[in-house]
């Protein structure tokens, strides 16, 4: 912000007032809109999602939605996401993270942390004797047929 | 420019002639058994084995946190907000694991990778608290390595080298431990401890070069020690440092490979033998029945010596790998790309390679000829951590015992001792200089070989007591002057004339049982090579 505290030697005006006057003047929004409308010709063949896929999803989210209005709305979802296509990403490799230019800081192999068991328990719903309680294994979800009846 | 056939012919021969590697190199004898290399399997069944195998490296701190690494310790005292995975916090790598894991991988003859990533393998499980582990999927630390390792005839008395394989290593990465979970079938919960969350794993996946039980144990066997001389990791896979997990599938010889099933919960090298033969023998069962085998994961049941499996898991995970926004690369450098002025701080894979010690390998090898000892012996000693023992017996400065007769007394009188009393060598209370001086009082007569074998038992039952003062008081002082000697094996020649007689008729094997007697007659005392000469000119004389 320094054009602001340039600015703000200059003249004699508030901060909120140069703020307002500043950002009209070199505004990241663009005056007009933008949006263009992607004709469906361009896009790829739409996606149909098949019951496998519906109750793979439904144990991984844990979330309801195999009723028509849910399968509506994902599919429109995956067709927006659809445009992602219409960029020509020939030769560009694929990005991982915003750090990737940099490099990966290494520390020495010394003991800083530990020993907070009372602070590290103490969101805990359940504990006995200092070990966390969760409920047993993996219980598998019971067929959509158990628990529509 | 070979025709595709031609080259799908090389390839097949190259396969089926890599197992039967001719070591003509290595200068030992190879086993002359009748049984040679005995097909474990009935039939034409070949059988193919692929190991996982997770080593936990020995270092102070964990991978990303800085929580301390400790076997048993009190539940979740270990633990980080990191490990615990509480908001807010943020992953650092440790520079000594990636140390640890270069060292490994250039001791296992790999590429290691210039540039790797990180990337996040979700599922769900109690002891995983982020949800995720973070790991090395994409671009793992370094890649196709390879093991060579003998397979022994346990058969014998005398260990002989059966073959010598070599195994693919696929890969070799970093990734994060979970947590330990506790079952209570009683009250029907789950309890987590934390404190092994976030502990440094190397995980080395091999190919499924191995045929059976045997040469998988034997291989990690052989990873254990390379693990323990580099010190990267304890390989005590009792406690669970390393932890090996095996892919086991069957087929008709000429056959593609058969569906694998994966089988866990091994907690030893014996049981990977027992294990693998196992789940053969029940694949072969199965396909024999018309039946099929399922991808799926079994747990050894080391009591029963079975494999059960878990039918609770009916679809198989979808880890969803996704790259980990939290970690850039990690890069290595060489002498050559080295950044200047910060050698500290960078991981430096030509330094690492000068402070690798010796392997397992070549200190069998340094045994044989530094010390002329046989080759089996120089198994034994660097198979059961005895090398720094043995060396430190012969090297004294100045002594210089004989390493043939110190083989002798660790691998036999020592081990028994300590086998006698169930401890292991690490409990072992004689040092090398305390066992050297009764060899040296051996070697040079003033006690005899049994004498110094009572005298080792008394000082592992705690006597303290100055050498020459327990001979003294024992009267053990081995019996070499010729008359002595002599008037003693008279006393006995009189009085058993019927042993004299047989002796005369043509028995010359009544001189063992008259040794026997004077032995007998002089607590042990006797000088045996001497005792004999006398016993036979008298013999002869009378």
């Amino acid at each position: 912000m320094n054009h602001l505290r340039r600015l703000f030697r200059i003249t004699q005006v508030d901060r909120p007032v140069l703020l307002a006057i500043t950002r009209r003047l070199s505004s990241k929004v663009p005056s007009e809109p933008t949006w263009k409308e992607v004709h469906e010709s361009k896009l790829p063949k739409p996606t149909k999602i098949d019951q496998d896929t519906i109750a793979h999803l439904e144990r991984l989210a844990l979330v309801d939605f195999a009723n028509k209005e849910g399968i509506r709305r994902l599919e429109a979802a995956i067709r927006f996401a659809d445009q992602m296509f219409l960029v020509d990403t020939t030769g560009v490799e694929p990005m991982d993270s915003v750090l990737e230019d940099r490099e990966l800081y290494l520390r020495d192999d010394k003991v800083t942390e530990g020993n907070c068991k009372d602070d590290i328990l103490r969101n805990a719903g359940k504990v006995v004797e200092d070990y966390f309680v969760a409920p047993p294994g993996n219980i598998p979800l019971p067929k959509k047929e158990e628990y529509d009846s | 420019m070979a025709s595709s056939a031609q080259k799908l012919c090389v390839l097949r021969i190259f396969l089926n002639s890599r197992r039967s590697f001719c070591t003509c190199d290595r200068f030992y004898a190879k086993a002359k058994t009748k049984k040679q290399s005995a097909r474990t399997l009935p039939g034409d069944w070949e059988g193919r084995v692929g190991l996982e195998i997770h080593a936990q490296i020995s270092s102070n701190s964990k991978l990303f946190s800085g929580s301390q690494v400790q076997f048993s310790a009190p539940p979740n005292s270990l633990v980080s907000p990191l490990d615990a995975s509480l908001p807010g916090t943020l992953p650092v790598l440790n520079r000594r694991c990636v140390e640890a894991g270069v060292l490994t991988a250039l001791a296992l003859n790999c590429h290691i990778n210039r540039r790797s990533l990180f990337d996040r393998k979700h599922y769900f499980y109690a002891d995983l608290p982020a949800g995720y582990q973070i790991t090395q999927q994409r671009l793992p630390l370094a890649v196709n390595g390879h093991l060579t390792f003998d397979v022994y005839d346990e058969s014998r008395s005398q260990r002989q080298v059966l073959k010598s394989c070599q195994v693919r290593i696929k890969q070799l990465q970093l990734e994060q431990d979970s947590g330990k979970s506790l079952h209570d079938q009683e009250n029907g919960e789950v309890l987590v401890d934390l404190n092994r969350a976030g502990v440094a794993l190397m995980e080395i996946v091999t190919e499924p070069d191995m045929v059976d039980g045997a040469e998988a144990a034997a291989m990690v066997k052989e990873l254990q020690l390379i693990l323990q001389s580099l010190r990267t990791c304890d390989g005590n896979m009792s406690e669970g440092s390393m932890r090996v997990d095996a892919n086991i599938s069957v087929s008709r010889s000429g056959e593609e490979l058969g569906t694998r099933a994966e089988v866990k919960n091994i907690n030893s090298a014996k049981f990977v033998q027992k294990a693998i033969e196992y789940e053969m023998q029940r694949q072969i069962q199965v396909l024999e029945g018309a039946g099929e085998v399922e991808e799926e994961t079994r747990y050894f049941d080391w009591k029963a010596g079975k494999t059960i499996s878990l039918r609770d898991k009916e679809q198989r995970h979808d880890y969803r790998y996704m790259p980990e926004p939290n970690l850039p690369p990690l890069i290595l450098y060489t002498d050559t790309t080295s950044p200047r002025g910060m050698e500290d701080a960078v991981v430096n894979i030509d330094r690492i390679r000068e402070q690798m010690r010796e392997l397992p390998d070549a200190t069998r090898r340094r045994l044989v000829e530094e010390y002329g000892i046989q080759f089996q012996h120089s198994v034994a000693l660097v198979g059961e951590g005895l090398v720094e023992y043995f060396e430190s017996l012969v090297d004294v400065k100045g002594k210089g015992r004989d390493p043939r007769s110190a083989t002798s007394w660790v691998l036999t009188d020592l081990l028994e001792e300590l086998h006698k009393r169930s401890l292991t060598f690490l409990e072992c209370p004689i040092t090398a200089s305390k066992l050297g001086e009764i060899m040296d009082l051996v070697a040079v007569g003033t006690i005899s070989k049994s004498t110094g074998k009572k005298i080792l038992g008394l000082q592992f039952d705690g006597d303290n007591r100055h050498l020459s003062q327990i001979i003294e008081e024992n009267q053990w002082a081995q019996i070499r002057d010729e008359e002595t000697l002599g008037r003693i094996c008279e006393d006995i020649l009189e009085k058993h004339p019927e042993l004299v007689d047989a002796y005369r008729k043509g028995n010359k094997k009544v001189v063992n049982r008259l040794m026997g007697k004077v032995q007998k007659a002089t607590n042990k005392c006797a000088d045996p090579a001497v005792t004999s000469r006398l016993l036979k000119q008298k013999l002869e004389g009378h």
